[in-house]
């Protein structure tokens, strides 16, 4: 009888913190969209499933999939290979497209949109920015939440100084300015700047004492992703977009931040706390290995064995959670443009291609399918990858 | 003892995520360059300015502003709707309800396929049906909800004409928070079951797959082999000896997933038309109604962190195990 896989552990059923590390997986999703993320070092795939010995023929469409999507968006941008101007309207072929009610314009093989201009240049174009924004704000999620989840995975359990007062400190920093802010300023009546000082500097210290005595980063620093994972993702990037983004707007038009960089802020902000608690669950278990402990014995520095030892083996499990966060990304970037949030228009994405045509959906849904099925195909594509990335890397179906 | 534990560290965990949301949502409206009244309302007049600078409390300092904003909300007070007046807890009462209806019914159309389907597949997995329902699974998790909802008001609503695509019809939910209004429950399902289904649709697949790979240890215990030793026929394994003891992850996601359908109910509501947060969240947005949206942003999210809370507990009360697991953690 084939032992249990890790994976389908009940959560009441943790019997050692090593099993729990490999069981750090999200279930649900991001921004709405359902999705399934694991990670860990150890994977227990899908029972039956054999491994091929090549990448697989899905694997090659998939890729094959995202080297055109990607070099359509590249050429569209740099202007290589136009396919016409993605600005330009054409009256006579306003909302006619292949399943419109208006019938099709000839020379437009996938219609037009409400303002009769081509849809092609506008898809690929789109192309670009979606993906922009997505591995934008995907690469900054991984920056910041891979290096802290890092950190927290490798000293988890282990005493150190210098991390843990930098984490308490900044959590107590925080804190302090708030509590201490309000204290100060509301109820003995200081000056606002002084109020704020006192409460920054006061808590900053408070936690920075707590963290070097209990010397335990991991414990300041999951705390952090579990108090942001505890608000809603898509609320929290519609309301940093839509707040950042009024503020672009006003700040004498044009002043402020350009929408695909407030996406990425956006994008990049939600992913920090679940990109670093899936990294630190990764960074965990292989923290735990015998060769780390042989790095450690020959006398190399914490972080030398974090970025020699630990790093590498950890990347390939990241790598599969970062295509398939590209993806949610991708979702998120269409869900923000519904929502009034989006990349702002003319500059074309596949989100606001949608939002912007989704009054024509009964009448010309051409417009709104075609960058449907983009999105579509491509996120697809991307969780094929990221699946198949997370096999190849399977240390048990790897033939341990 | 443990339990005890539990609710203390929860409550804790509650007021920092209680403080962090309302910190963070008052830094929102001073992210706003400048006056932020003139990015609130560019066309009001000097009085209204002069209104919203008082009701913000702008004139005071900064944390007498952050102080009044958190006495306000414990005493919910969640301001005003700038272009009508209106409290905006009075357009919450109108809009949660229908937000919570969908997303029960999403949630109970969700359980009502994935058992079945995750079943099924534990039952004959390694075959080709349960190939073909994984990767349909699979397909569907790479299916945008918007798109879903583009493609099932377009085939369902306006090609077969079966079901409206967009309206609302009041509930059994709605006249508990507003008595004038009373409930016509056919038409309201006829009007939530598409965007029911679409938000549903992301969730079966998660769930299917989770219960399938519960269900396949759970299959492979001393007791069902007992059970079928007892000539117990298999439909009465799976569903009465098989899927309880397989169901507790599920329940715990599909409880965790609340957060997953506030969102994709967001977005889900303005593509349908349907009159709940989501839709009022979009429309805040349209008309830069910040302090509206502001508020919206603190209920969903005070929402979600109670929710989470009581389900955490309910857990704790009915599994011991997850007690003492979380109670460490």
């Amino acid at each position: 009888m084939p032992e249990r896989p890790p994976e389908t552990a009940l959560v009441g059923e943790i019997e050692s913190p090593e099993e729990e590390i490999v069981e750090e997986s999200i279930e649900g999703g991001l921004l709405g969209q359902s999705m399934e993320i694991r990670a860990g070092a150890v994977y227990a795939g899908g029972e039956g499933r054999r491994r091929a010995p090549g990448l697989g023929f899905g694997a090659w469409i998939a890729v094959g999939w995202m080297v055109f999507i990607v070099a359509i968006a590249v050429m569209a941008k740099t202007g290589i290979l136009t396919w016409g101007d993605a600005e330009e309207s054409f009256g006579s072929c306003a909302r006619k497209g292949p399943i419109a009610d208006e019938g099709t314009a000839s020379g437009f093989l996938l219609g037009c949109d409400s303002n009769g201009r081509d849809m092609i240049p506008r898809l690929a174009l789109g192309a670009w920015t979606s993906m922009l924004v997505a591995t934008g704000g995907i690469i900054l999620g991984f920056f910041i939440g891979g290096s802290l989840g890092l950190i927290a995975g490798y000293f988890s359990g282990r005493k150190t100084k210098f991390a843990a007062v930098l984490a308490a400190g900044f959590v107590g920093g925080v804190f302090g300015l708030i509590i201490g802010g309000v204290f100060f300023a509301v109820v003995i009546g200081l000056d606002d700047s002084l109020a704020g000082i006192i409460g920054v500097i006061g808590g900053a210290v408070l936690g920075g004492v707590a963290g070097y005595r209990k010397g335990d980063v991991d414990t300041y620093l999951t705390g952090v992703f579990n108090v942001l994972l505890s608000v809603p993702a898509i609320v929290l990037a519609l309301s940093l977009s839509a707040f950042l983004l009024g503020s672009a707007d006003e700040a004498a038009k044009g002043g402020g931040l350009p929408p695909e960089v407030v996406l990425i802020i956006a994008i990049g902000a939600v992913t920090i706390p679940l990109i670093g608690r899936i990294s630190r669950a990764s960074a965990l278990s292989w923290s735990q290995r015998e060769f780390v402990l042989a790095a450690r014995a020959q006398g190399a520095k914490n972080g030398r064995i974090m970025v020699r030892e630990v790093l590498p083996n950890v990347l390939p499990a990241m790598f599969s959670i970062a295509l398939l966060g590209i993806a949610i990304a991708i979702v998120a970037e269409g869900a923000l443009a519904i929502l009034g949030v989006g990349v702002r228009p003319p500059t074309p994405s596949w989100g606001n291609i949608i939002a912007l045509d989704r009054g024509n959906l009964f009448k010309s849904p051409h417009i709104v399918f075609e960058a449907s099925i983009l999105i579509f195909l491509t996120v697809l594509a991307l969780n094929f990858l990221g699946d198949v990335v997370r096999s190849r890397f399977d240390v048990r179906e790897g033939g341990l | 003892m443990d339990l005890a534990k539990l609710i203390g560290r929860r409550a804790v965990q509650l007021l920092v995520v209680l403080i962090v949301v309302s910190f963070f949502t008052f830094l929102l409206i001073r992210l706003l360059p400048g006056d932020p009244t003139d990015a609130i309302i560019p066309f009001g007049t000097n009085e209204q300015k002069q209104q919203l600078r008082e009701d913000l409390g702008l004139e005071e300092g900064f944390f007498q502003q952050y102080w009044d904003y958190v006495s306000g909300l414990a005493q919910g007070d969640l301001g005003h709707q700038y272009s009508s007046g209106r409290p905006v807890s009075d357009l919450v009462e109108q809009s949660l309800p229908v937000s919570l209806q969908l997303m029960i019914y999403a949630q109970i159309i969700a359980l009502l396929f994935a058992i079945p389907f995750g079943i099924f597949a534990a039952y004959r997995a390694g075959t080709r049906s349960d190939r073909a329902l994984n990767t349909s699974a699979f397909a569907l998790l790479a299916l945008p909800n918007f798109v879903l909802a583009l493609l099932l008001s377009y085939f369902i609503g306006a090609e077969l004409k079966w079901l409206p695509t967009s309206g609302y019809a009041p509930g059994w939910l709605d006249p508990i928070f507003d008595p004038s209004r009373t409930p016509d429950i056919p038409e309201h399902i006829r009007y939530l079951l598409l965007p029911a289904i679409t938000l549903a649709v992301g969730q079966i697949a998660v769930y299917m797959r989770l219960l399938r790979s519960d269900m396949i240890a759970t299959l492979q215990e001393n007791f069902i082999t007992m059970a079928k030793a007892k000539g117990i026929p298999n439909r009465r394994i799976l569903w009465r000896h098989a899927l309880r003891p397989s169901s507790l992850t599920l329940l715990t996601v599909a409880g965790l997933n609340v957060g997953t359908l506030i969102g994709g109910a967001i977005v889900v509501e303005v593509i349908f038309g349907i009159p709940g947060m989501g839709q009022k969240i979009g429309q805040a947005i349209f008309s830069r109604e910040y302090v509206e949206l502001q508020s919206y942003v603190v209920v969903i999210a005070v929402l979600f962190v109670l929710i989470n809370f009581l389900i955490d507990f309910l857990y704790a009360v009915v599994d011991p195990r997850i007690r003492r697991a979380r109670a460490t953690t």
